[in-house]
């Protein structure tokens, strides 16, 4: 055990200073374990602070950290790219359904227009063949409302 | 001609090399951590470095670096308290591995066997002192300060000091009394 051999000098000088505090009567026992344990504690710090203390070398792989360094930039480039082609074909996709919505809305407007066109014929024709009756053949008309009494 | 910096900073490396190894003991014993009794001796040190022009030299460096190393390891309970969640692993070696090292010389194997047996109930005794007890134990039994210094490195008056120690000796010859 190193420091050890220190100690056997030091125990002396230890000993004789080994004094306690006033009005605490010391047995001798007591007073043994504590200076064993002061010289416990001293050869243990010795040790510890003359121990040979070693640096751990840090190997850095650096061909490893180019590897992934690559694989991820690769991996970003690839992820990048198919993100985009995919906002593409989506923005595509979106404006073809965008276009489809809006020529079917003008189909229907187209066709609502040319309805109410038929409609607005068709009444004037029928507003003109009941309403106007020719004056010749009022009596004629009299007589058939007569003839239904 | 060296200036006041350089002066200082030639005193200060001295004040180093005479009072690492005490800083050391105190602290090591104080945690029974060797790796943690060094980072805080490094810690104790480099505050003692920053604030040196701060030293008036009212009480000795030593007893000024002491109380650095007490507020040190104040703290450090203090943040393992704190992180006891996070972190419940302690480096702190225990009693039989602490108790192992002894005073041999001339002694004959039985002398160092009933030695060991008396550091190891010191180190129990030790061990269920509170901080502030430990901390004057250690100061007087195993660095030998004497009594006002123990009071100005820990900031207590004299007459608490006496009975800190009062009672952490009533411990210790308690344990080693009643197991005998």
């Amino acid at each position: 055990m190193s420091g050890m051999e220190r100690l056997a000098g030091k125990r002396e000088e230890v000993e004789g200073a080994a004094e306690l505090d006033a009005g605490e009567p010391v047995d001798a026992a007591l007073e043994e374990a504590l200076t064993n344990f002061r010289m416990s504690v001293h050869a243990w710090s010795d040790a510890a602070l003359s121990r040979p203390r070693t640096a751990a070398q840090v190997v850095r792989h650096r061909s490893w950290r180019l590897a992934v360094g690559w694989a991820l930039a690769a991996v970003l480039m690839v992820g990048g790219l198919s993100g985009g082609m995919f906002e593409r074909h989506q923005r595509i996709e979106r404006e073809r359904i965008a276009a489809a919505a809006r020529l079917a809305e003008q189909q229907k407007a187209i066709r609502e227009q040319q309805a109410m066109d038929e409609n607005d014929l068709l009444a004037a024709v029928d507003s003109d063949v009941s309403r106007e009756v020719p004056n010749a053949m009022e009596p004629l008309a009299q007589l058939g409302a007569e003839g239904a009494k | 001609m060296a200036t006041a910096g350089e002066f200082s900073a030639e005193e200060f490396t001295c004040v180093v090399e005479r009072h690492r190894p005490q800083i050391f003991r105190f602290l090591l014993a104080s945690t029974r951590d060797v790796d943690l009794a060094e980072t805080l001796t490094q810690e104790c040190f480099l505050k003692a470095h920053r604030n040196w022009g701060r030293f008036r030299g009212d009480s000795s460096a030593m007893t000024w670096l002491m109380r650095i190393a007490i507020n040190l390891q104040k703290d450090h309970w203090r943040n393992r308290r704190m992180q006891f969640w996070r972190h419940t692993q302690s480096n702190s070696v225990d009693l039989d591995e602490a108790s192992e090292w002894l005073p041999s010389g001339e002694s004959s194997a039985e002398k160092q066997l009933l030695a060991r047996e008396q550091v190891q109930r010191v180190w129990e005794s030790v061990k269920g002192l509170s901080e502030r007890q430990r901390t004057v134990f250690l100061l007087r039994y195993v660095e030998e300060r004497e009594l006002s210094e123990i009071a100005q490195a820990t900031g207590l008056s004299e007459g608490t000091v006496k009975a800190h120690l009062s009672r952490a000796l009533g411990r210790v010859r308690a344990e080693l009394g009643g197991k005998r």
